[in-house]
């Protein structure tokens, strides 16, 4: 391939500092129509978030101080902070919220550190030089490219409340026939345990491939030398190991964290068709969904999105300042 | 560290254990598919190798036949639809975007490169509910299925990072030669960043593959409804047909597995590296 002249100058244009600088003078115009390439380029995306991110986000806030009803004769009316004092305070209304928020208070709480735990030991057993070892990632991320629907439909067999149910047939038989049918959905706590296991189970791998990232980013100088020091397994993990992925691991617990305030779609598949304790298991998400579309109020609805809002980035803030003082050590 | 062959051996039994038990529900899942319904829901026999036909997925594929049942091809068409138009938009518009607003330098770049970053913070369920009612007169269509999950923050975000680091003397050189920055992008720019068209394409596929809330919200009519929506349905029928119903599964899940089969490399290397750097 031929190139004009200036193709050539412009390799050695980096290493000799001159003739770059000289190549400044045709810039400033360049740059002016920048602005509108930059402008151009960005744009489809910008319309895009500003109409389908930014506008309905600030319209839920505007909803929230409003009764509004879908498909409703009436205009929606002001309705100042009602719907919030609803939620939260009304001895009549604010139950299911409350619930909703505990239940995933919750499930957050046992997720958050069980998953964390669950893939960080699974990276770390997975982080070896073995034949075959790319076999064993891909099975532990398997479920990972499983949707919830359907994760949620098989785990719905699995607790069958029958004594043909895949986990009461099991403990049947490792009971010598001691144990009865259980019913795993719709007892309310084994109801939100089950949610738990199963939301686990298909998340753990996309953790555990996160941290086994991190963990190979460890240069490997720095075991032989715990190693030398005669430092023990536990010693190598607790000072070596864990330090190394720390950020990593701030990462996940974050990323865990904003995951299990959005649950959604396994509560509401195992409502419908599972016979799952719908009190016990009612998530924010959940509780916001069915004041939209079953009760068609759309005020109150968005006051539930936007405490959760509010939620999340609480979240993002106290581990984002978890991140920073932990790098001021 | 050294490793002796019975330290090998022990590693690769724990391994396999804590697989096969881990890979159990996915077995059943495949294994029910082939079964009459009556073996499925059947205690541990579930998973015994027997009484295997093709007879679901017959069944499944004959038994959507009409309007008010939808068509199975119908609900698989809707889903490779929707994830090409959100896939292939994705990423031409998000990987513009990206080089727009980390490459090209103009006033108010980096004040709207940030409005980008604080819109990355907004979870699609916290404008569920809003955009529901503003587009509640569009329900059952393809388009509101589609159109608001193109342009995506967190893509903007995986290109820009990686945009950034490559050295700014290609640029240059590309751009001493008179190529415009449209012209720069595209023909040099691109090319040289497959690793994350690659790994943001296998995300938002992924995302939009098992995308729940929002059909739950928007659709009812079965001939617009994407397959996590209709399996939903289907197994909240009584009675259930079990066998049919996981058949329908892995036909659900089929497409993603290729998918993964297939780009695995790119993916775990995306997820991984956006982490780290993040």
């Amino acid at each position: 391939m031929k190139t004009v002249e200036p193709a050539a100058a412009a390799p050695s244009g980096r290493d000799q500092s001159r003739p770059a600088a000289r190549t400044r003078s045709p810039r400033p115009p360049r740059r002016n129509r920048d602005w509108v390439h930059g402008l151009l380029m960005s744009a489809p995306a910008l319309t895009g978030l500003i109409a389908f991110v930014g506008v309905p986000f600030v319209y839920a806030v505007v909803l929230s101080f409003y009764n509004v009803r879908l498909g409703s004769p009436l205009a929606p009316t002001f309705f100042g902070l009602e719907q919030y004092r609803r939620l939260f305070t009304d001895p009549d209304m604010s139950g299911p919220f409350l619930r909703a928020l505990l239940n995933n208070l919750t499930f957050a709480v046992v997720v958050v550190p069980v998953q964390t735990g669950l893939a960080l030991a699974l990276a770390i057993l997975l982080n070896r030089k073995l034949k075959a070892i790319g076999v064993f990632r891909s099975l532990f991320f398997l479920p990972v490219v499983f949707p919830m629907a359907l994760v949620a439909v098989i785990w719905r067999l699995i607790l069958a409340r029958s004594g043909d149910g895949l986990l009461n047939s099991a403990l049947h038989v490792v009971s010598f026939g001691n144990w009865g049918a259980f019913d795993w959905l719709g007892d309310g706590f084994t109801a939100m345990a089950s949610i738990i296991v199963l939301s686990i189970w298909q998340g753990v791998g996309f953790q555990m491939v996160i941290l086994l990232a991190g963990l190979q980013q460890i240069p490997g100088e720095l075991y032989e030398a715990a190693e030398l020091d005669r430092a023990s397994r536990w010693q190598q993990f607790r000072h070596v190991t864990l330090p190394g992925i720390r950020g990593t691991l701030v990462f996940v617990v974050m990323l865990t964290s904003l995951l299990s305030f959005r649950v959604f779609d396994q509560v509401y598949v195992l409502v419908k068709g599972g016979g799952l304790d719908e009190e016990a298991t009612r998530t924010v998400m959940y509780q916001a969904v069915t004041t939209a579309f079953d009760q068609n109020n759309i005020g109150q609805a968005s006051a539930i999105t936007v405490v959760f809002f509010l939620i999340v980035v609480a979240l993002t803030l106290i581990q984002r300042r978890a991140v920073r003082t932990g790098n001021e050590d | 560290m050294t490793r002796t062959p019975l330290r090998r051996f022990l590693d690769y039994a724990v391994l396999s254990v804590l697989a096969f038990i881990f890979v159990l529900p996915v077995l059943y899942l495949i294994l029910g598919s082939f079964k009459p319904s009556d073996q499925v829901l059947n205690g541990l026999t579930g998973f015994l190798p027997t009484h295997l036909s093709l007879a679901n997925y017959t069944a499944v594929l004959d038994s959507f036949n009409s309007d008010a049942t939808g068509y199975f091809w119908r609900f698989m068409g809707v889903s490779l639809l929707l994830a090409t138009v959100v896939v292939l938009g994705g990423m031409i518009v998000n990987s513009m975007a990206a080089y727009g607003l980390a490459r090209l330098r103009w006033k108010g770049q980096r004040a709207v490169f940030a409005l980008v970053l604080l819109l990355m913070l907004v979870p699609f369920e916290a404008v569920a509910v809003p955009l529901f009612y503003m587009f509640n007169d569009q329900r059952n269509t393809i388009y509101i299925q589609a159109v608001p999950f193109i342009a995506n923050a967190f893509s903007i975000y995986q290109f820009a990072t990686f945009f950034r680091a490559i050295p700014p003397s290609i640029e240059e050189a590309a751009r001493i030669d008179g190529a415009g920055p449209w012209r720069t992008f595209f023909a040099i720019i691109v090319p040289m960043s497959r690793p994350v068209f690659a790994s943001v394409a296998i995300l938002t596929f992924l995302t939009q593959w098992g995308s729940f809330l929002w059909p739950v919200l928007m659709v009812s009519d079965p001939s617009v409804r994407p397959l996590p929506l209709e399996i939903s349905v289907f197994q909240g029928q009584m009675p259930v047909d079990w066998g049919q119903v996981l058949a329908f599964g892995v036909l659900l899940v089929l497409p993603v597995l290729i998918v993964f089969a297939f780009f695995q490399r790119w993916f775990v290397q995306g997820v991984a590296s956006s982490a780290v750097k993040g």
